[in-house]
């Protein structure tokens, strides 16, 4: 099982419901837009807290309301690409890259750097980034950290159709070469068909 | 210009009693701010008025408030005399004290408004790369409030400066301890033909202002490292 996931959540009058188990591979969680999709991926991250419910994944329990277990967002070794990216402004690609720098890496930083083809952008801010330079770095930063599985938050929304072929490539080739539990969240059926060995509607 | 050895003497206190107040100030400065932008307790309203009091109310009053509190018989007077050794009462130590009070209020505002800017998305970023509290607080949020930091200092460096009506209440015109370029302006022009050191001394002013103007634009610049702080 990768990602096992039952939760209650009230944001204002809206409530998140779901009760999920997924198994290996990349697995999309598809909806239309304010269904709660983002939400979900916070609280498998950590950044969310639900109201109740129990969220495991690879076999690991994250959160259990029930069983007082929250363990910190810092701990939970969570790969997350948002959709904004969220490179950190002060910082130059490099620093980015190697903020969550952990030895149990997937992929070795030289690796990384070809895998993803950012190798010459590591000296530049990341406001001088394009849009898919600048996700392709967010997906290397996450990378790096030593994630054991990945959160990616429509990864294509803010990119122009030849940078979307781009990092959907990158996708497939995480996929096939990472063997890691991806939970992958888009309002996009074609990049769904296309991506995910499971889907979960939202 | 030639400025004769008391003059001199004036404004090294004045730099002294300023960048004292400063620096003492700020670790308090940003408390405040980081308390009042991200924190909700109760007599939170109470606490942002009281920051605020010395913006609104005449310096008289508050160098007034300050001799109650802090002179030879007042409460914390007695405390910091007795714990620390130091007194204020006709000392450029009051003068200092006088004008960080004076100076917190826009060192706040100044802060305060710059940590509320910090996207608290990438906070939570680092987060789920693994930082812990402080961490986060070093390396993102600290970084991202600097622009907020220089302008608060430099704000109240020049709020410092000036300092006149606060001081000179709390611990009067002692040449060489209090009397700092404003009140030494103030003193020259009661005295008759005092004209010219009275020229001297405002020119300075004038000058020191200025130059933290310039440093803190140089300054602001090179936190911001000359980008905006968009995301992508």
């Amino acid at each position: 099982m990768s990602f096992d996931i039952a939760v209650d959540h009230r944001i204002g009058d809206r409530l998140i419901h779901l009760r999920a188990q997924a198994g290996a591979g990349l697995v999309a969680l598809f909806g239309p837009s304010g269904a709660g999709k983002t939400s979900i991926l916070n609280m498998v991250a950590g950044i969310l807290t639900p109201d109740s419910g129990r969220i495991a994944v690879a076999g690991e329990t994250l959160f259990d309301s029930g069983a007082g277990i929250d363990i910190p967002a810092a701990r939970r070794r969570a790969g997350y690409v948002f959709q904004d990216g969220r490179l950190f402004p002060q910082m130059r690609v490099r620093a980015n890259l190697l903020y969550g720098r952990h030895g149990d890496a997937p992929l070795p930083f030289d690796a990384v750097m070809d895998f993803l083809g950012i190798g010459h952008l590591l000296d530049r801010w990341p406001a001088t980034l394009s849009g898919g330079e600048a996700q392709r770095v967010a997906i290397g930063r996450a990378l790096l950290s030593g994630p054991r599985f990945l959160l990616l938050d429509e990864p294509l929304s803010s990119l122009d159709p030849a940078r979307r072929e781009e990092i959907l490539t990158v996708i497939e080739r995480m996929k096939r070469d990472l063997a890691m539990p991806m939970l992958y969240v888009s309002h996009d059926r074609a990049e769904v068909e296309r991506l995910a060995d499971q889907v979960i509607a939202l | 210009m030639i400025l004769s050895a008391d003059e001199w003497g004036i404004v090294a206190l004045s730099l002294r009693v300023s960048l004292v107040a400063v620096g003492l100030m700020l670790p308090v400065a940003f408390t405040f701010a980081w308390l009042l932008a991200r924190s909700r307790f109760p007599g939170k309203l109470l606490v942002d008025a009281l920051i605020h009091l010395p913006l609104v109310v005449p310096p008289v009053v508050t160098g007034w408030l300050l001799l109650l509190l802090f002179g030879a018989n007042g409460p914390l007077g007695r405390l910091f005399e007795q714990m620390l050794g130091v007194s204020f009462m006709f000392r450029w130590t009051g003068a200092a004290l006088a004008s960080a009070i004076m100076a917190m209020p826009l060192m706040v505002r100044a802060m305060r408004l710059s940590i509320e800017g910090i996207d608290h998305r990438l906070e939570q970023a680092a987060q789920t790369l693994g930082a812990g509290r402080w961490r986060v607080f070093l390396t993102i949020s600290l970084p991202l409030s600097l622009p907020g930091i220089v302008a608060g200092l430099v704000l109240g460096f020049a709020r410092s400066i000036g300092e006149f009506g606060a001081t000179i209440t709390f611990v009067s015109d002692v040449p060489g301890e209090t009397r700092t370029l404003p009140i030494a302006i103030y003193s020259a022009l009661q005295m008759p033909g005092a004209e010219s050191a009275v020229t001297r001394l405002a020119i300075i002013s004038i000058l020191l202002s200025l130059a933290a103007l310039v440093a803190s634009e140089a300054l602001a610049r090179r936190a911001s490292g000359g980008r905006t702080n968009h995301v992508l």
